[in-house]
């Protein structure tokens, strides 16, 4: 779960870590009464949980009233890749006299975390050669390592103390909330020696949200992916037309891939996993159902544990319940295939022995009908 | 990590061996639905399920298996070194440690969604136990006509000379499949699990049958996000690892900064992409399949060689 940026803040500060004053606002009057109480200058950011909000305009600087007016409808109406904002953060500017980049993340290959530092902030960190990495346990950071960056990134002798506590701050976030990722890009240090946030990109690791309920405020599903996630699959929206429904993600992604490369358009991502029963098929094609775009359901099923034959059933389920409005190809292999085949016999889905023959049948007839 | 560590003489011993073939695996979540579902079935394919623990039902038996209350009991009883995890993920951590405190040596963590930081901790607690973890969120694994201990379904697995380490446990199942259907049977399917954090890892996976004179040839299964395979790549080429290798990955075509399914499927900016795997693995001379069809026809060439 990737927090907004004013989340992010939020649980920087319940650990000590600075930002600016800020106000999050929904709508006009809100933005109005809220310039009031923080008084220009201040920045407008965008809430999104997509990167590359700066690049995409989606953060504007706002210096008086007729500023407002104009920018602030805008930005609450951008798309960024495809999304909407959550709201805009009213934010004071502050006076800056270095910019610091600092992340804390999980370091997969080595299975441990990582810190980087760099002296550049407000940078795209991949392209910054002059950068420290350092490994470090879930056990904590070293002095020595804290006292090494702070040296690396000439961090002025007043701010000092101010850096080391909060990079130990910040991997209490890490450790604390069960964070993949903590990041301050920038971190400021400003003309008191003070260091400001100016930034937070937080995610959170989902599989331990059960130990932190007062995170769940944070956890945003659209009405698809609640549907999805209430009834124990994994979902995911995309921008084509063919539905994809399958058991296993790695096959469901396969499936995708084997549908672009065939020159259709995968419309959704839809895993059953390993545990499929005629209901959750049946709940899989509800949600289908519920995207307009959809002209057709492709399933790709390997029945290993899982029981095809219940699969089947699931199906006949949504065309008696009249769920089902889409065609659907569907290629069963595996356990008890045979029975799955018999029971759709006679029923308008159509069966396949290949995933390669249903999903040229498939994007046949989706190019046909546009 | 002990390079070592013989996965075959764990699960399987020595020709030698008066239990040859038939190790004894205890299933820690065995009297659950999920757990008993499996016993059953991996009994069938002649796993030697020796125990089950479920805290509480001590003493019971599960299709004349005996139920512990303790991994400790079920060990000291069993001399069992093997242990297929069968518990949900909140308790997965616990149940880990228990195993791990036992004198297991191999632990295979099915479960789904376990917190990462549980899996690092089991994994460092692992390696200064001079043990090892499959997963979490793994198939498990198959000595194919031997034993499994895991999920998989048995029926695209036959014997043979070939490998498949998968992130992906129906992909695992499927790229078998085609593989059996063109006659390279398969040594051992490994799922490394779709996991950020895998007790196991590729490269660990390979140290795993480097050295191995019946494994010919090693298939790799592996899917967006993270930079396992790059890695991998770079330890082929390294190493000078000598098997021929084929790869397949999985989400060419999916979109940036969204899961797919696996926690660990996820492309941030350019890391993880499958772009960036393609590029590496072919660095390493390594063809990478379109398709798990297209997996038996690039090793059929590579053997061809």
């Amino acid at each position: 779960m990737r927090l907004l940026e004013y989340q992010g803040k939020e649980l920087f500060n319940q650990f000590g870590i600075k930002t600016p004053q800020s106000i999050l606002v929904q709508n006009m009057d809100e933005a109005r009464s809220a310039a009031e109480k923080l008084g220009y200058p201040f920045v407008l950011k965008s809430q999104l949980t997509v990167g590359g909000r700066g690049k995409a305009g989606a953060i504007q600087k706002c210096k008086d009233s007729d500023e407002l007016d104009s920018k602030f409808n805008e930005l609450l109406h951008k798309e960024v890749k495809g999304e909407l904002p959550r709201g805009i953060l009213l934010e004071k500017m502050v006076e800056i006299v270095k910019e610091i980049y600092l992340s804390i993340f999980l370091n997969r290959s080595k299975r441990c975390f990582s810190i980087i530092a760099s002296s550049e902030g407000g940078v795209d960190i991949e392209q910054t050669e002059n950068k420290v990495i350092k490994e470090i346990t879930i056990n904590g950071i070293s002095d020595e390592i804290a006292s090494e960056i702070v040296h690396k990134l000439n961090i002025p002798m007043e701010s000092r103390e101010g850096f080391i506590s909060l990079l130990f701050n910040l991997f209490k976030v890490i450790v604390e909330k069960e964070a993949e990722l903590a990041e301050i890009n920038p971190l400021a240090i400003v003309s008191d020696g003070t260091l400001l946030a100016l930034d937070a990109k937080v995610i959170i690791d989902d599989n331990s949200l059960f130990r932190h309920k007062d995170l769940l405020k944070y956890l945003h599903l659209s009405d698809l992916e609640k549907q999805a996630s209430d009834n124990g699959f994994s979902f995911v929206e995309l921008e084509g037309n063919i539905a994809i429904i399958g058991n296993g993600a790695g096959l469901v992604m396969s499936t995708l891939d084997m549908v672009t490369d065939a020159k259709g358009s995968a419309g959704s991502f839809l895993d059953f996993g390993g545990r499929a029963t005629s209901e959750t098929i049946y709940e899989a094609i509800k949600v289908i159902s519920r995207i307009p775009k959809i002209k057709a359901i492709l399933v790709n099923l390997f029945g290993g544990i899982v029981r095809t034959d219940l699969v089947a059933l699931g199906i006949l389920d949504a065309y008696k319940n009249d769920i089902l409005k889409v065609p659907v190809f569907a290629r069963i292999s595996g356990a008890q295939s045979e029975k799955a085949k018999e029971l759709l016999q006679g029923s308008e889905a159509r069966l396949f022995d290949t995933v390669e023959e249903a999903i040229n049948a498939v994007v046949l007839k989706v190019n046909n009908t546009n | 990590m002990d390079t070592k560590f013989d996965i075959f003489n764990l699960l399987i011993g020595n020709s030698n061996d008066a239990d040859y073939e038939k190790k004894p695996v205890i299933i820690q979540g065995m009297t659950g639905s999920f757990g008993s579902t499996h016993t059953r079935l991996m009994r069938e394919y002649g796993t030697n399920i020796v125990a089950g623990v479920t805290p509480g039902k001590g003493g019971s038996k599960f299709e004349g298996v005996s139920v512990f209350n303790s991994m400790k009991e079920a060990v000291e009883t069993t001399g069992s070194k093997i242990s297929g995890v069968f518990v949900p993920a909140p308790y997965f951590y616990d149940a880990a440690r228990e195993a791990l405190d036992s004198g297991i040596k191999l632990l295979v963590a099915i479960p789904e969604h376990v917190p990462i930081i549980d899996s690092i901790k089991i994994y460092e607690y692992a390696e200064r136990n001079g043990a090892r973890m499959i997963g979490p969120n793994t198939p498990g694994v198959i000595i194919p006509g031997t034993m499994k201990v895991g999920i998989m379904p048995a029926q695209p697995f036959t014997k043979g000379n070939t490998v498949v380490f998968s992130r992906s446990g129906t992909l695992m199942y499927e790229v078998s499949y085609h593989l059996s259907n063109s006659g390279f049977g398969q040594r051992l399917g490994l799922g490394i699990g779709g996991d950020p954090i895998n007790g196991t890892n590729l490269i660990d996976s390979f140290d795993l049958i480097r050295e191995r004179e019946d494994v010919d040839s090693v298939v790799v299964v592996g899917e967006i996000g993270g930079d396992a395979e790059e890695m991998l790549a770079q330890y082929i080429i390294k190493t000078n690892f000598s098997k021929p290798v084929v790869a397949y990955i999985a989400g060419r075509s999916a979109p940036k900064e969204k899961r797919m399914g696996h926690a660990g499927a996820i492309v941030y900016g350019n890391y993880g992409s499958a772009d960036s795997k393609i590029e590496s693995y072919s660095k390493a001379n390594v063809p990478v399949a379109k398709s798990p069809r297209e997996v038996p026809l690039l090793l059929r060439t590579l053997l061809k060689k």
